[in-house]
């Protein structure tokens, strides 16, 4: 379970997250969305430790978030499209990542043969496709078996195949008691995959529930039109 | 856990691979090996690599130290999401960038010294302390980039600023002084020139290095005033001390930039 409580961050001057207040479960699928510029990344980044709070307490698990590291050993990250320097395989950081970690046991890179990556993963990135490089950004996420897995619209990029396999393993995670918390501008991807909804806007949650609960809350049939509708539009309104 | 060596070893391969460490390396060894055949060898020759040194060293550490900050956000956001402390990451980034760097440019250097049969003797001996400022100007530059870039999340903005900083320290730092003096006039400049000497990191440098050699009239504005008084011991102790912190100063507020940036 994460617990979020009074969290606020400025950016400049610009107030991102406003006394954010939210709950995420554990074993759950958790779709975090919201408008541009509603909090949704910062929300991520503070909870991997890329950035502090300037007030506020986060938990996850039992562990308070305070500048100590050793909770990330736990953590999963899957960034969105990146850029990771040219001349370097994704195996080499892996290996990277493995002695970071510490970790002693054989990563899982099962997603590479059901990528179908061939040796892609060994290749400079410099040279991969852009889906390529988002499969290889995938294989690092899920190669340490994490128990909380952080995904920043983890299928952009990818071909439908690829993106099924994406999901597929997504869900299998959640089978296994990983906790997932995900953002998706693909609404229909996100009530696919997730049990969950975390809806941010100007920095603050105003909605938190499952999607069972949000469609019947807004007696649309969907999650793009419940999102919509809370939004205050009645036709198709760009989330996430 | 050891974090360091596996974020030096990264560094080390994307640097390699990148090639532009064999062109800076190529292109020091091209401008040695011309002034040890046209320059007139022995001091001249290293009176002549002390101003390429001090001019290219900062200039390279302080625009390839901006850029790759730059270029290497994503791995950087990536590996800070692992269970490593920001200021292992830190060191781990910085070493990773300016030991490569300042590994090509001793190298450079030295490469033609070594084809002439020239570094063990004399002349090696005297290639030593120019090595040892090229190394620690490259070690200071890159971490003043590392501040530049981390303070400012605009590339543009940060390879210009770090790029006027160069041109500063290396360039317009001898106008300034005369400057100076001349609206001092006929009152004492000594204490003043000093002052101005110690706020320069190149120009102790270059004051150094060549109260190691018999050139004292190429030692500028700065040097023809201070030689006298730093031409002792004492005075060569203290411009060390003086390089030593200009070495730990920015290095220390660039640690600090980065363990209190958002990400």
């Amino acid at each position: 379970m994460i617990h979020i409580r009074d969290v606020s961050k400025c950016y400049g001057k610009r107030q991102v997250l406003n006394r954010l207040v939210a709950d995420i479960a554990a074993g759950r699928i958790t779709g975090l969305v919201g408008p541009n510029g509603a909090g949704k990344t910062t929300l991520l980044k503070l909870l991997l430790g890329l950035a502090c709070p300037d007030s506020g307490v986060i938990t996850i698990g039992t562990r308070m978030l305070d500048g100590d590291p050793g909770y990330r050993s736990r953590v999963g990250y899957m960034p969105q499209i990146v850029h990771f320097p040219a001349h370097l395989s994704g195996r080499e950081l892996l290996r990277t990542m493995l002695a970071l970690r510490g970790e002693t046991r054989a990563p899982d890179l099962s997603l590479v043969d059901a990528f179908d990556l061939g040796d892609g993963f060994d290749r400079p990135l410099g040279v991969l496709s852009g889906g390529t490089r988002q499969k290889v950004n995938a294989v690092l996420a899920f190669a340490f078996r994490p128990d909380l897995q952080i995904l920043d619209e983890p299928t952009s990029g990818l071909d439908p195949v690829a993106a099924g396999v994406l999901k597929d393993r997504i869900l299998a995670e959640r089978a296994a008691g990983a906790t997932v918390l995900v953002t998706s501008h693909v609404l229909p991807e996100l009530e696919e995959l997730a049990d969950d909804i975390l809806f941010l806007a100007d920095g603050a949650a105003r909605w938190e529930g499952s999607i069972t609960e949000i469609r019947a809350l807004t007696g649309q049939p969907s999650l793009e039109r419940a999102i919509a509708f809370l939004l205050g539009g009645r036709t198709r309104m760009a989330v996430a | 856990m050891n974090s360091l060596m596996p974020l030096l070893r990264l560094s080390l391969r994307e640097a390699l691979r990148g090639r532009w460490l064999l062109v800076i390396a190529a292109t020091l060894a091209t401008t040695g090996e011309l002034l040890l055949r046209f320059g007139g060898g022995g001091a001249t020759t290293i009176v002549s690599l002390i101003d390429v040194v001090l001019i290219l060293a900062p200039m390279l550490g302080l625009v390839a130290g901006t850029v790759q900050v730059h270029h290497a956000r994503d791995l950087t956001e990536l590996l800070l999401a692992q269970p490593v402390s920001r200021q292992r990451l830190f060191l781990g980034l910085y070493l990773g960038n300016a030991l490569p760097l300042a590994g090509a440019i001793v190298v450079g250097m030295v490469a033609p010294f070594l084809w002439h049969g020239l570094l063990f003797g004399p002349m090696g001996l005297r290639l030593v302390p120019l090595l040892a400022v090229a190394i620690g100007l490259t070690c200071l530059s890159t971490a003043l980039a590392f501040l530049v870039a981390l303070r400012i999340d605009d590339r543009v903005r940060a390879l210009g600023l770090a790029l006027v900083v160069w041109l500063g320290a290396a360039v317009l730092w001898d106008g300034v002084i005369l400057v100076i003096s001349l609206l001092l006039g006929q009152r004492s400049i000594e204490a003043a020139m000093l002052t101005l000497l110690a706020l320069n990191p190149i120009d102790v440098s270059r004051v150094l290095l060549l109260l190691g050699t018999d050139a004292s009239a190429l030692l500028g504005y700065t040097g023809a005033v201070v030689q006298d008084v730093l031409g002792t011991s004492l005075g060569r102790t203290g411009l060390v001390i003086t390089l030593m912190l200009w070495l730990v100063l920015p290095f220390g507020l660039a640690a600090r930039a980065f363990q209190r940036k958002s990400f």
